[in-house]
This record gives C-alpha cells, structure tokens and sequence, in this order.
C-alpha cells in the first residue's frame, strides 16, 4: 500500500463529472478529500489517494489524460 | 532556539504544530506558518535595539524564527534604499524609492530567506542544504551552504542563463539538472524530499524560510525613517515576498514599532508569460489558476504559485493592485533602470520597472506618493536578455577612426 497527496485543478468542462469517484472504482483506490474549491468556471481538489503504488500512478495518468491538472498539494516546489 | 516563536499554525484551519521541520498541516493539508508571542516581541524590541543591531537582515532577529547568535550569516540584508529622481522623472513620480536587494552577496533577495533557512536546518542538525530553482534560490543555497560547512544539492531545469549555473556552481554545490519541464523537476524533487532526510529550504524548511522575506518590509519602513510607504511594487512568483513584505510590516505595529493601520498598497508585478497571481486577482478571483509558464523573467516563472492565495488576500487588503508586463518590456524596464539610476538589474527588476510604468499611467499611483519598486535581482545573471545594448565604436587605434566614428553617432548618443 502507498499514498500520494495530490491537488487536481479542474477546468470548467470537467467540474460537473465525477473523476475523482471515476478514479477511485477504476484504479480500485481510496480517495480522501481534504481541501476543496469548485465553482462553475474551475474548481480545486486537495485530497490524499491511497491504493496500490502502480494503481496511483496509472490513476493519476489517468487523471491527466481527461484534462485534470495534477501538481503537489503546496504548489509548485521549484522556486526562483 | 527562538524565543518568541510558539508554534507553527495552519493557515487554512489553524491548527497548531511544534516547531519541527513540517510544512503541511496533516489534517487539511494547507501550509504552516511560524506562530510568535507579539506580546513579548513588543517587551522585548524597540527601534533603538534595532538601529543598534548589525547591518545585515539579523538586525531583525526578534522577528525572525531562529536562533540569531548562530546565524548563518554572509550579510545578506540591509540593502540600499535609493531615491530614484532620474527614474521618477521619466515616470512622473516626484516621491520614487529603488530599494536596491541586487547586490546582496549572492546578487539576489533569496540570501535573506536562504540565510534563516541555512541558520535553522543547522539547528535542526541537518547536514544537507538543498532546493529547486530557476536560478537565483541556487546561488542563495550554495553560497550560505558553503559558509556553514553543509552539503548542498541543488536541483535545475536544464536550460537555464548560464550566469545562474555558475553562480550556484562557484560554490562546491552538487548541481543537478534536470531534463524536461518544470513539471518533471516539481514532481522528482517532491519525491526526493519525501526520501531524503535533507533540509529543502522552500519544502520542509517552508515556514521558517519564508519568513526571511519580511526583512524586505521591516527594513524599508526603518530606512525611510520609521515610515511605511503609500505604495510597495513586488515581483511575483511563489508569492511569498509579497505576502511576508506585507506580513512584516504589520508586525511593526503588532509589536508597537510603528502606528498602525498599514497604509501600504501591495501591488504585484509579473511578466505575461507566466503571470497566474496578476490574472487572479485582475479577473476579482482568490483562486489562482495554474499556468505552463513561458517567459523571459525565468526567475519569476512559476506556473503554480505555492503562495498566490496568500499574495491576493494581501494585494486585496491592503487596496493594492497588479500588473502584467508583456515580454519585451522586461528588458526595456532593465534598460530604463539602468539608464536612468545606473542600476544594472535581472529580468525580475526589469518586470518590476514596467510594471511600475504601467500601474503609474493607468493612475494607480500618485504623483506625490511616496513608492518603493523591489528590485530584487542582479542584472550580470541574466546578460542574454539584454544583448543587444552593445554595438561597440570599432576602430583602429588613431584619432581620425575615433573622431570619424564618434560623429556617426546621433546627437543624443555623442
Ligand atoms: C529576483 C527574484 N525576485 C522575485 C522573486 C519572487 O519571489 P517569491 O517566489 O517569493 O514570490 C524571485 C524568486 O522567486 C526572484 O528570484
Ligand atoms: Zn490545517
């Protein structure tokens, strides 16, 4: 078993379908939401995903693939 | 130790953690913050302890989250504030300040962040200093690494400015860099802090790092004489200067070195090409949206601002505002400093000096109101951009070539 945090950034075409439940039956993982902001226009996920380490990799590809942005929870780690 | 720090608190739901070497609250996952007793700060300070104290960020130590007899110090801070006439002149500020975070040691404003970040992992008793930059947070860990006899590994897109590969390198540090995108450094470096047990300065070291950057708000109100500014012109890119500019000098009246309210106006400066927190906050949204950034200005060029959120809310308080630059006024506002105050700034600066223009002619500063533009970066690291300046007089050596070409020149350059 292995967990990753995670935050997905929704554009506004994907905030009304159920990714994160999609990504949780597919990938066979369990998906703890911490911190979240959805609107019409975008919405934001902070969540924890725990499962199978090639199941969170192949989820999170997954993810990406539709339109999600996946990035760290504290943004980004590179700085000027 | 630190004396007047409590604890380190979620700014999201503000829970309370020891002063560990954590930067994420375990049960929102939001970022943590230092925490202090401003009570005892304000017993204990005083702007005569302060005027006393050394000429370098340490000065400021009451307000700083480490202990200051062990500072990692290699002066960064106490930088000059300029009053910018020549500058002001072209803009149509009669009341301009340059606050000059150029010629710190390592030529940029991350020494003073860098230097409590180096100061506290060694209290930690880590022995190795370590980050992922565009540049200048690499030549800020390298340089205060070697000082404190630390490893540093410092992590790099591969295609950066030279002048910032070998200003990192100079220093003894293991440099990686690495192939790809900005999002391939985030995502290996994110895995490599979880794995090592090393001190990240802007991850595990988040909290404590961070607060360096207040030093830029605390010393400008005391070198204009124990007064805030009407206006604050920052560059953006986590978001954090801003923010902790902004959190500093509402210290100063917390801890009753100044009267209170702040009546700075924060504005954010950012080039086109990577410009999240100045969208956000222009289109009225707390929310920022991440972006693949493409700009000139590398070192302001990060796509998903760990910060942002936190810089708004302080732009949106304070009454600020922000401005987007387009690309090729980044190095027409390099050259405009250089021009007219002799100051030889990065691409960073040259974001700040169009953005100043820019707010200035869309009537967001005032002619006699006193504004201060951050010019935080050195401008030898980012040489590239600014090429075309030189068409030297070639001559042979006689007085006839020489004179010949000097009438070639217009007017103006003779
Ligand atoms: C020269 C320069 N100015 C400003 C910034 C912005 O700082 P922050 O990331 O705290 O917003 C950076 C780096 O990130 C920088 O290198
Ligand atoms: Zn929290």
């Amino acid at each position: 078993m292995a967990n990753q945090r995670v935050k997905f950034t929704f554009p506004a075409a994907l905030v009304p379908q159920p990714i994160i439940y999609n990504l949780g039956q597919r990938f066979n993982l369990v998906t703890n939401i911490r911190r979240a902001d959805v609107r019409e226009e975008m919405g934001w996920v902070i969540l924890e995903l725990e499962g199978d380490d090639q199941e969170i990799r192949q989820g999170v590809a997954w993810v990406k693939s539709v339109g999600v942005r996946v990035d760290p929870i504290s943004g980004d780690v590179i700085e000027g | 130790m630190a004396p007047f720090v409590t604890c380190l608190r979620c700014r999201e739901c503000a829970r309370e953690y020891p002063v560990e070497p954590l930067n994420v609250c375990d049960f929102c996952f939001g970022p943590l913050e230092t925490a202090y007793d401003y009570e005892a700060i304000a017993r204990a300070t005083s702007r005569r302890r302060i005027a006393n104290g050394p000429l370098t960020i340490w000065r400021y130590r009451d307000l700083l989250p480490v202990d200051a007899e062990n500072a990692i110090d290699i002066h960064a801070g106490f930088t000059p504030l300029i009053k910018a006439n020549n500058l002001g002149r072209v803009l149509g500020l009669d009341n301009l300040y340059l606050k000059n975070d150029s010629v710190n040691p390592s030529f940029s404003f991350k020494d003073r962040v860098v230097s409590v970040a180096a100061t506290k992992a060694l209290e930690f008793g880590f022995d190795t200093l370590s980050c992922a930059s565009t540049g200048n947070l690499a030549c800020a860990v390298g340089a205060h690494a070697a000082r404190a006899g630390m490893r540093s590994v410092v992590f790099m897109p591969a295609d950066l400015e030279a002048g910032k590969i070998i200003g990192a390198a100079i220093y003894g540090s293991t440099l990686v860099a690495v192939q790809g995108g900005y999002d391939e450094v985030n995502r290996l470096c994110s895995e490599i802090a979880d794995s090592y047990r090393w001190a990240f300065v802007n991850i595990n070291m988040r909290p404590f790092y961070a607060e360096g950057s207040k030093t830029l708000g605390l010393e400008v109100a005391e070198q204009l004489g124990w007064r805030f500014p009407d206006h604050a012109i920052v560059p953006v890119a986590s978001g954090a200067l801003l923010s902790k500019i902004w959190k500093g000098f509402n210290e100063m009246v917390s801890v009753g070195l100044m009267e209170g309210p702040v009546p700075t106006r924060m504005h954010a400066a950012q080039a086109r090409g990577c410009s999240p927190v100045v969208d956000a906050f222009n289109a009225g949204e707390e929310m920022v949206m991440p972006v693949r950034p493409n700009s000139v200005a590398k070192s302001l060029a990060i796509g998903n601002p760990a910060d942002g959120i936190y810089a708004i809310r302080a732009m949106t308080s304070s009454g600020g505002g922000a401005h987007g630059v387009h690309e090729e006024e980044v190095a027409q506002g390099m050259k405009l400093l250089a021009e007219t105050e002799g100051i030889f700034t990065e691409t960073a600066g040259g974001v700040v000096i169009s953005a100043l223009k820019g707010l200035t002619e869309r009537g967001a500063i005032g002619r006699d109101e006193l504004t201060v533009a951050y010019i935080t970066g050195n401008g030898l690291k980012t040489q590239e951009v600014v090429g075309d300046v030189v068409h030297p007089l070639a001559i042979r050596p006689n007085m006839r070539e020489f004179e010949e070409a000097l009438h070639g020149l217009s007017p103006s350059a003779r």
